[in-house]
């Protein structure tokens, strides 16, 4: 009897313990929708800060180069190197450039940098941003007469999403590279074959998705960083908790955007 | 260094706050506080540290907005100006932070040219450099114009906070804690400082601290926020001379053997 009675007991918290979680997801959904709607509001209003997005754009694109390119080079590698034997199998080693060009074009690049770019800049952003909230930096901009909104969320989203598609272009370029000196290695195809064959199946959708992919991605890693790292409490515990955030959720909306994307161009197909 | 006598105008209330309330959640910090800052005083306002003295400065900055009440600021009421408004409102009025909010990733320099440029359209880059020097010679500190935050001690940034805050020559300046976590010899510059602000920029202002020294060397008034409410305002020696045992402590821990 006990039991059931403990049982009986435990249900009524358990189901107030779900509809909090339910109704805090809710909230959350709502605040977030405010942020971005706030950011498209403020964004196209002046004063712009141009300055600052050029330097946040240089920021975006040197804390990743280095990591990017070398991830780059690496898939390309590792990726024609692992297609090889099946291709081999069926005899159709020849369409190596094209397989390893659809791959990073449609998929890895723009993956890859925004997976690179969601660990190092968007936890960057977050960091950054939750740390200057919790010491009043963000108090400070609003009570001088500034706007913190426009002058780090705007500036911060614009870079993002300007920076990660040439990123994701130059991690393409570098992809191929990578593919191209195993091809190349291996078949002794030259570079002009190399690159005819690898671009050869590729269509202007092809492009565009790509590049719409990336784009998205970049909005998102700017958004999410930001809007972890300017909502932050706690002090540092909640800076902690918006650089982590900010990589988590980047990282799980970018795959989500990675398969409607696809479907999407898809249709244009 | 012995306070100035203060060019007071009680005819002109800069700051009129009536039935003031503030909670967070079932906490009620704030309850109906009335408090009047007249033209070119300084108020301290006294307190233990939980009773709501850095959220009333903050809710007269429009940071926060409050349950009920009013807040006049220089003939405005914060809570019902439109954002715009408030923006224009916020440059006149100084606020220096209990921990400086310095601007981490810019120079002294860049710090100080940050609100400048923002508010002042078409200001030209010989006027920024003016209106930097001057302040910095202001607070004594020309010497750390390229120096990052982080190379600066504790009183050094809450100068440098203070030379931000008057770079746009507020018509009322907003202390929160200016003493906190200071040597004595800091303590007694900064609140010269403070004295200084109100002679040199006919600023009026509150200062929001626990530090009776502060109070007695800056205060032309103090208000005790006691229970969510200003139970006592008066000079410093109307104020303590009590022997309310909410009170009296204060008194006895800072001036008695």
């Amino acid at each position: 009897m006990a039991t059931i009675k403990s049982i009986r007991s435990t249900i009524p918290s358990r189901y107030q313990k779900i509809k909090d979680n339910v109704s805090e997801f809710f909230i959350m959904l709502d605040r977030v929708y405010s942020f971005v709607l706030r950011f498209f509001k403020e964004v196209f209003l002046p004063p712009y800060e141009f300055k600052e997005v050029v330097k946040q754009c240089y920021e975006v694109g040197v804390r990743s180069f280095t990591l990017i390119s070398l991830t780059g080079f690496i898939v390309g590698v590792i990726f024609t190197k692992q297609s090889r034997p099946s291709l081999t199998n069926f005899g159709a080693e020849s369409w190596l450039p094209s397989l390893v060009s659809i791959a990073i074009m449609k998929a890895l690049a723009p993956l890859v940098t925004a997976l690179i770019a969601a660990g190092k800049v968007g936890s960057s952003i977050g960091a950054e941003l939750g740390s200057m909230r919790v010491t009043e930096q963000i108090d400070a901009m609003e009570v001088s007469g500034t706007k913190p909104f426009k002058f780090l969320v705007c500036t911060r989203v614009i870079a993002t999403t300007i920076a990660i598609p040439l990123l994701a272009t130059y991690t393409a370029l570098i992809a191929l590279l990578g593919g191209y000196l195993n091809v190349s290695q291996n078949e002794g195809t030259s570079f002009t074959t190399f690159m005819e064959q690898a671009f050869e199946p590729l269509t202007f959708v092809d492009f565009w998705a790509s590049l719409s992919k990336a784009v998205v991605f970049g909005f998102t890693i700017g958004i999410v960083g930001c809007y972890q790292g300017y909502n932050s409490t706690k002090g540092t515990e909640g800076v902690g908790k918006a650089a982590n955030g900010a990589v988590v959720t980047a990282m799980f909306l970018v795959f989500i955007e990675e398969v409607l994307i696809v479907q999407i161009a898809g249709w244009f197909r | 260094m012995d306070k100035q006598k203060a060019q007071i105008d009680i005819n002109n209330t800069v700051v009129k706050i009536r039935g003031l309330e503030k909670s967070f959640g079932d906490y009620d910090v704030l309850r109906g506080i009335d408090l009047d800052l007249y033209q070119g005083e300084n108020l301290v306002v006294l307190g233990r540290s939980g009773t709501g003295k850095s959220v009333l400065i903050k809710l007269i900055s429009g940071l926060l907005m409050p349950d009920q009440g009013s807040i006049e600021v220089l003939g405005n009421d914060v809570t019902a100006i439109s954002e715009k408004e408030l923006q224009e409102l916020r440059i006149r009025i100084g606020f220096s932070f209990q921990n400086s909010a310095l601007y981490d990733s810019m120079t002294v320099r860049k710090n100080l040219e940050f609100p400048l440029v923002r508010n002042r359209k078409g200001i030209t880059r010989a006027e920024i450099d003016k209106n930097v020097e001057s302040v910095l010679d202001a607070v004594g500190l020309s010497q750390t114009i390229n120096q990052m935050p982080s190379e600066l001690s504790g009183g050094q940034r809450k100068r440098i906070g203070i030379a931000r805050t008057l770079i746009l020559n507020p018509e009322i300046m907003m202390y929160d804690e200016p003493t906190a976590g200071l040597d004595p010899i800091t303590c007694i510059e900064i609140n010269d400082l403070i004295n200084e602000v109100q002679a040199n920029y006919k600023t009026s202002s509150i200062i929001i601290t626990h530090d009776l020294t502060c109070a007695k060397q800056t205060g032309d008034r103090i208000a005790m926020l006691l229970d969510g409410q200003f139970q006592r305002v008066g000079t410093f020696n109307e104020v303590f001379d009590t022997d309310d045992k909410r009170v009296k402590p204060f008194y006895d821990y800072n001036f008695t053997e």
